[in-house]
């Protein structure tokens, strides 16, 4: 019989900043295990870690590089595209990663994801969704669920929410996935595949958001809402991409995971007009 | 009983894998830091062999870490994913051959 050993250090310490431990995140908050999951992708990645480049802007999420024992860059609220556009483009021998929330990739630097996204700049985007503006106390976003509530939506959000995977593949994004903090082993594959591929791409993390999201909309705890993502996600690759809204009111609606797009298109490069063009 | 493979269950009508007797399922040890769990329970709830309980002892912020759960000794397959799931990076396996 054989019982649990207690013990001091965590083998993927080498990789986090382990002395700043614990992390400011809530209990039953997805991020720390979105974090871990790029953590382990990067090692697995085989490219060694001091060509790893980790930025974010603000938020809770956007915490995360601070805690990464690779090159990392905390920039303004909304900013992580342009700043990482910079070092990719400067440094193409680096693997640059955005890790930032909703709020900070759709609502605040929108249009710097758009832009990046039509320029098809090698960049690694990945967004943790939690519906709402966590670090700030709840209000709603660009990705609120319609009709769920918020700090600033205590009826119901009236908004139509950012149906992410589908905007964007839109805009012109090489990888389209989205998983959720439950889907850890998807969602390192996943994280993995794109730090081997050029061009931008982009993987949709849903997390649960205890103290922002959940409170108000009667879901108990962060635990709870992963029974939530364990009951009514549904994998499907191939699905169409416009269907993919997210309403958690109506509980017959699937909300649909998988790796959604993957195509090769020549990167940006400036100075360099390829000749050959390939449409996927 | 619970670690045989599912051919080697008894299942009536079940195919045997022809490499059945070199199968191994491995086995795994699980190690905890309890001062950096937060009690999410993620690992508790989502072990797929259902290793883990609550703890009775609370760590120093209050939070009951996960524990190996009684009779459960052997039944960690090192799926690892208690270890990938876990936010804090408070839990992990290591294979015991």
């Amino acid at each position: 019989m054989s019982k649990e050993t207690v013990v001091a250090r965590h083998p993927l310490d080498e990789l986090f900043r382990a002395d700043r431990f614990p992390h400011i995140l809530c209990p039953g908050c997805g991020i720390g295990a979105a974090m871990h999951c790029l953590a382990q992708a990067m090692t697995e990645s085989g490219i060694p870690l001091d060509r790893h480049v980790c930025v974010s802007g603000i938020g809770c999420s956007s915490r995360v590089p601070g805690y990464l024992n690779v090159d990392s860059y905390h920039t303004t609220h909304g900013r992580s595209i342009p700043f990482a556009t910079g070092l990719a483009l400067v440094r193409p021998d680096l693997e640059v990663t955005v890790f930032a929330g909703d709020g900070d990739l759709f609502a605040i630097g929108g249009n710097h994801f758009i832009h990046a996204a039509r320029r098809n700049v090698d960049l690694n985007v990945i967004c943790i969704n939690n519906f709402n503006y966590g670090m700030t106390g709840g209000q709603a976003g660009p990705t609120t669920p319609f009709g769920a509530k918020a700090t600033t939506a205590p009826f119901g959000n009236w908004e139509r929410p950012f149906n992410l995977p589908y905007l964007a593949s839109a805009v012109g994004a090489v990888f389209v996935a989205r998983w959720t903090t439950l889907h850890v082993r998807q969602l390192k594959e996943a994280v993995r595949s794109v730090m081997k591929k050029k061009g931008f791409a982009f993987i949709e993390v849903l997390s649960p958001c205890p103290t922002g999201f959940g409170r108000p909309n009667g879901i108990g705890d962060g635990l709870e809402e992963m029974e939530l993502y364990r009951e009514r996600c549904v994998v499907d690759h191939k699905a169409s991409l416009p269907d993919m809204d997210i309403d958690l009111r109506d509980k017959k609606r699937p909300i649909v995971l998988g790796n959604f797009l993957n195509l090769d298109r020549p990167h940006y490069q400036p100075g360099k007009i390829p000749q050959e063009t390939s449409h996927g | 009983m619970e670690n045989k493979p599912a051919g080697d269950r008894g299942v009536p009508g079940a195919r045997r894998p022809l490499n059945l007797s070199q199968a191994r399922i491995p086995r795994g040890a699980v190690h905890v830091l309890p001062q950096r769990c937060k009690g999410c329970n993620f690992c508790i709830e989502f072990c797929p062999k259902e290793v883990l309980a609550p703890s009775k002892d609370m760590n120093a912020k209050g939070y009951h870490y996960p524990v190996v759960a009684e009779g459960k000794g052997e039944a960690c397959i090192r799926c690892q994913f208690c270890d990938l799931v876990c936010p804090e990076l408070a839990i992990y396996t290591e294979e015991v051959f």
